[in-house]
C-alpha cells in the first residue's frame, strides 16, 4: 500500500502509522500461514470503504471473549474492532441502552442484509422455549434464528458459542447448545477457546475480508491454521514428555524443574489449538496456562474442557509427531558388529606388535653399536 | 648449513608401498560410496554422535601427530635452535600430508559437502563458531604447510628465479606455519566445552584448551622422535639419537608441566575420585595418563633417554596416550545421554586406515623423489 493511498485512511485508523498498519497486516498473514505477498491485498480489504461490518450478539456466557479481544494491543483491538473492522453493533461495548441498542442492531441488519459478519459468543440455551437468555424481551435462540440467516458469515466464538461450554456443563440445567445446533442451514466457523486467541478471530475475519471466503477448515468448521495441530505437538515442554520427565505433583521437584505437566492432568494431547504457539490471549510468550505452570485444561475442546475432571490425565493421541514430519525418536542401535570389532582388534594388535618388534630390533642395533664402540 | 638434503631415491614400489596402496584403493571404494549414498550408507554416525572416528582420529588425533612441523618450525625459526635443522623437512612432510588428510577426512565427514565452499566466501562466515575458526585455520594451514615444504620442491625441479622470490616471503609464511597451530590445537579442545555436561567431567573443563595446545606440542615433538627413529632404521640415514635425545629433554618439560596442570585441574574440581571409581571412564583417565607417565619417566633421566630402544618406547607411549587424551575427550568419555551409542562401522574404519596408509605411501615416495633428509647431519652431531 503506498502513502498516498494510506494517507486517505489514516485518519480513520486513529493516527496508527502506515509502518505499524503494514506490520500488523503481515503478522495477520503470518498468523493464517498465507504468503508475504498477500499482505497488501490484506491492507486493502481492511481500509476498503466497502469493507462488510460485523454484528456482534452475546448469549449465555461471561463475555471473557471480548474482555480478551479489549485487551489486545497489536494494535489495540477496539481501535482495530471499531475503526478497521466496521464493527456495527456490539451488545456489551454499545454506548447506546435499551430500545436505542436494540433499534441500532435492527437498523445494521437490514442495512447490511446478506454482507455483514455475524460474530456469535455465548450458547443458546433451549430448554423451556429458550427463556433462560433474553435481551430486549427476546429469547436468544429467537434473535439467533432471526438474524443468523441474512448474515454472509457466521461466526462463534469461545467455546460456549462453539459447542456449549461451560453453560452447557452437566447436569447443563438450561440445555445449552453450540451456535450450530440453532443454524442447521447455514456453516457457523467455531473459534473455541476459553476465551481463543483474539488472533485467531480477527485472522478469521480478516481472511474472509480479504479474500471474500472463509479460510480452510476442518470436520468440526474450525479454522484449520490454528486448529489443525494438538498443543501436544508443539509444547515447549514436550522435550521433557519424550524423555520421560515429569511433574507428579504440584510443586514437586519436577514441578520447579519446569517438566511435563501431563501427570497433573494436561490435556494438551487431547486438544487441538494453537496455544503452545500463538500463547495465550496477547499476554506475550511464557503466559499461557502451561509455561506458568499449570496443565492445560483443554478448553478449546469438545468432551475435554469442563467435561472430563481436570487432573485426571487424558489419552495421548498421538505418541509421536505425525509421520510426515521428521521423527524425533529414532532407532539407536548398538553399533559395535563383529566385523567392525574385529578390524579395529586386528589392525590394532598388529600396530602394536610392529611396534613391539621394532623395538626389539632397536635394542640389538643399539647393542651392535655398543660392540662397535 | 653444512647438511644439504637429498633425495634417497631407490626402488618405489616396495611391498610395504603396495599393500599401502591396497589399503586406500578399499578406502576410495567406501569414500565414494559416502560420497554418492550418503553418511548413513557408510558410517554408525546417528544424532547423538555426529561426530565420529573421522573426526577423533582423523582430524583431532592426525593433527596432533602432525604438529612435527609446527613444533620443529617453532623450536629451529622462532627459538632459533638451528642444530635441529636436519629434523625440519621430514617433519613438515609428514604434517602436511597429515594436516591435507585431516581436511580430505572433514570434507567427508560434513553432511553437504558441496557446500563446503561456503566456508571461504566472507559473507557466509560466522566469526563467533569456534568450529569456524578451526576449519579456516586448518583451511589455510594446509596451504601454508604446502609453502613451507616447497623449498624441496624448488631444490628438486631447479625453479631457481621462484626460490629467490620464495625467499624473500617465506619468514612470513614461517610465521603463520607457527600461528595457525597455535591457534587451532587450542580451539579443537574448545570445541568439547561446548558439549558440557555431555562430556565426563574427568575431561570436560574450562582448561581443554591449553591441554590441547600442551599435549598437541608434546605429540609433535614425539612424532618427530618416533619418525626420525623409523625412518633412520629404515633408509639407513645412520644414528640421530644424540640429536633426538635433546629433543627429549625439552619434551621433559612440556609433558611435566601438562601432568601437573592436567592432575591439578583434576584435584581441583574435585573430581580425582571418580578416576580411582574402577569404572571403566575412570580407568581409562588412568590408562591414558599412566602412559604419559611412563614417557616421562623415561624421558627425565639422560641413560634411560640416550638409549634408542627406550627413547623409542618413551616416545610411543607419549603418542598412544596422547591419542588416548584426545579420543577420551571427542568420543569415549563423551556420553550424549538417551542411550545413543556408537562404534565405528568396518567402512568408517577403513576410511580412516585408508588415510593413515596413504600417508605412509606418500611419505616413502617423497623422501625418494624430494630432498627431505640430511643424510650426513647425524655424523656429525654424533661428535
Amino acid at each position: 500500500m503506498k502513502q498516498k493511498e494510506f494517507d486517505q485512511v489514516q485518519q480513520r485508523l486513529g493516527g496508527v502509522s502506515r509502518r505499524d498498519f503494514m506490520k500488523f497486516c503481515s503478522a495477520v498473514a503470518a498468523g493464517l500461514a498465507l504468503p508475504e505477498a498477500v499482505t497488501p491485498k490484506i491492507a486493502h480489504a481492511i481500509t476498503s470503504p466497502n469493507r462488510p461490518p460485523v454484528i456482534w450478539l452475546h448469549g449465555s456466557e461471561c463475555t471473557g471473549c471480548s474482555m480478551s479481544l479489549l485487551r489486545s494491543e497489536h494494535p489495540s483491538l477496539e481501535k482495530l474492532m471499531l475503526d478497521l473492522v466496521s464493527l456495527d453493533f456490539h451488545e456489551t461495548l454499545s454506548a447506546g441502552a435499551g430500545h436505542q441498542a436494540e433499534e441500532a442492531l435492527e437498523h445494521a441488519v437490514e442495512a447490511n442484509y446478506g454482507k455483514f459478519i455475524l460474530v456469535i459468543e455465548g450458547a443458546v440455551p433451549l430448554k423451556d422455549g429458550g427463556i433462560y437468555c433474553r435481551v430486549g424481551g427476546k429469547n436468544f435462540v429467537d434473535v439467533v434464528r432471526e438474524i443468523g440467516p441474512k448474515a454472509g458469515a457466521v461466526i462463534a466464538v469461545g467455546s460456549c458459542a462453539s459447542w456449549g461450554g461451560v453453560a452447557a456443563m452437566d447436569p447443563n440445567p438450561t440445555q445449552c447448545v453450540g451456535v450450530d445446533q440453532v443454524l442447521k442451514e447455514k456453516p457457523v466457523v467455531s473459534i473455541p477457546g476459553c476465551p481463543p486467541n483474539p488472533y485467531n478471530l480477527l485472522s478469521t475475519i480478516i481472511h474472509y475480508l480479504t479474500f471474500n471466503k472463509l479460510p480452510a477448515l476442518d470436520s468440526e468448521n474450525r479454522p484449520k491454521f490454528a486448529y489443525g495441530r494438538l498443543i501436544h505437538e508443539h509444547c515447549e515442554r514436550r522435550p521433557h514428555f519424550d524423555n520421560g520427565r515429569f511433574a507428579r505433583a504440584f510443586g514437586d521437584e519436577g514441578h520447579r524443574q519446569g517438566y511435563c505437566l501431563y501427570y497433573l492432568g494436561c490435556k494438551g494431547p487431547v486438544t487441538y489449538a494453537n496455544c503452545s504457539t500463538s500463547q495465550f490471549g496477547d499476554a506475550g510468550s511464557g503466559c499461557w496456562p502451561v509455561a506458568t505452570g499449570h496443565p492445560c485444561f483443554g478448553c478449546a475442546q469438545k468432551g475435554v474442557g469442563f467435561n472430563m475432571p481436570q487432573f485426571s490425565t487424558s489419552p495421548v493421541l498421538h505418541q509421536t509427531p505425525a509421520a510426515e514430519h521428521a521423527p524425533i525418536n529414532v532407532e539407536r542401535p548398538d553399533a559395535k558388529t563383529p566385523g567392525s570389532v574385529g578390524l579395529m582388534a586386528g589392525l590394532g594388535g598388529a600396530a602394536l606388535g610392529a611396534g613391539a618388534v621394532f623395538a626389539a630390533k632397536l635394542g640389538k642395533g643399539s647393542q651392535h653399536e655398543d660392540e662397535k664402540a | 648449513m653444512s647438511h644439504e638434503p637429498k633425495a634417497l631415491g631407490g626402488r618405489i614400489f616396495t611391498p610395504t608401498f603396495c599393500l599401502c596402496i591396497f589399503i586406500v584403493v578399499i578406502a576410495a571404494y567406501f569414500a565414494v560410496k559416502r560420497l554418492i549414498f550418503g553418511i548413513g550408507s557408510v558410517t554408525n554416525l546417528n544424532d547423538g554422535y555426529p561426530w565420529g572416528i573421522w573426526i577423533a582420529y582423523d582430524v583431532v588425533v592426525g593433527t596432533a601427530f602432525a604438529c612435527g612441523g609446527y613444533v620443529m618450525a617453532l623450536l629451529v625459526y622462532i627459538i632459533n635452535k638451528g642444530e635441529y635443522h636436519p629434523l625440519v623437512r621430514p617433519a613438515l612432510l609428514a604434517s602436511m600430508f597429515g594436516y591435507t588428510l585431516a581436511g580430505v577426512s572433514v570434507f567427508l565427514d560434513i553432511g553437504r559437502y558441496l557446500n563446503a565452499y561456503n566456508l571461504y566466501l566472507p559473507w557466509q562466515m560466522n566469526f563467533h563458531s569456534v568450529m569456524f575458526e578451526v576449519a579456516m585455520c586448518i583451511g589455510t594451514y594446509i596451504f601454508v604447510l604446502w609453502l613451507e615444504f616447497t623449498p624441496a620442491f624448488v631444490e628438486k625441479w631447479g625453479l631457481k628465479n621462484f626460490g629467490k622470490k620464495l625467499n624473500k616471503v617465506i619468514f612470513a609464511i614461517i610465521a603463520l606455519g607457527v600461528l595457525l597451530p597455535t591457534m587451532h590445537q587450542s580451539s579443537l579442545g574448545t570445541m568439547m566445552l561446548m558439549a558440557g555436561y555431555k562430556l565426563n567431567p574427568l575431561w570436560h573443563t574450562s582448561t581443554l584448551p591449553l591441554l590441547f595446545l600442551l599435549t598437541a606440542i608434546i605429540m609433535g615433538f614425539s612424532m618427530v622422535v618416533f619418525e626420525a627413529t623409523i625412518s633412520s632404521r629404515v633408509y639407513e640415514l645412520g644414528d640421530e639419537t644424540s640429536m633426538l635425545s635433546k629433543i627429549a629433554r625439552i619434551m621433559t618439560y612440556v609433558l611435566g608441566f601438562y601432568l601437573v596442570i592436567r592432575f591439578q585441574n583434576v584435584f581441583m574440581r574435585g573430581h580425582m575420585v571418580d578416576a580411582f571409581s574402577g569404572s571403566f571412564l575412570g580407568n581409562m583417565f588412568l590408562l591414558e595418563n599412566l602412559l604419559l607417565i611412563i614417557g616421562l619417566v623415561i624421558l627425565a633421566y639422560p641413560n634411560y633417554r640416550n638409549n634408542p630402544r627406550l627413547l623409542f618406547i618413551a616416545a610411543t607411549c607419549v603418542l598412544v596416550g596422547g591419542s588416548l587424551y584426545r579420543f577420551n575427550t571427542y568420543i569415549i568419555g563423551f556420553d550424549p545421554g538417551n542411550g545413543w551409542k556408537y562404534f565405528p562401522s568396518v567402512g568408517e574404519q577403513m576410511i580412516t586406515y585408508g588415510l593413515i596408509a596413504f600417508e605412509i605411501a606418500m611419505y616413502t615416495l617423497f623422501v625418494k623423489i624430494f630432498p627431505v633428509f640430511s643424510v650426513h647431519a647425524p655424523a656429525e652431531s654424533n661428535h
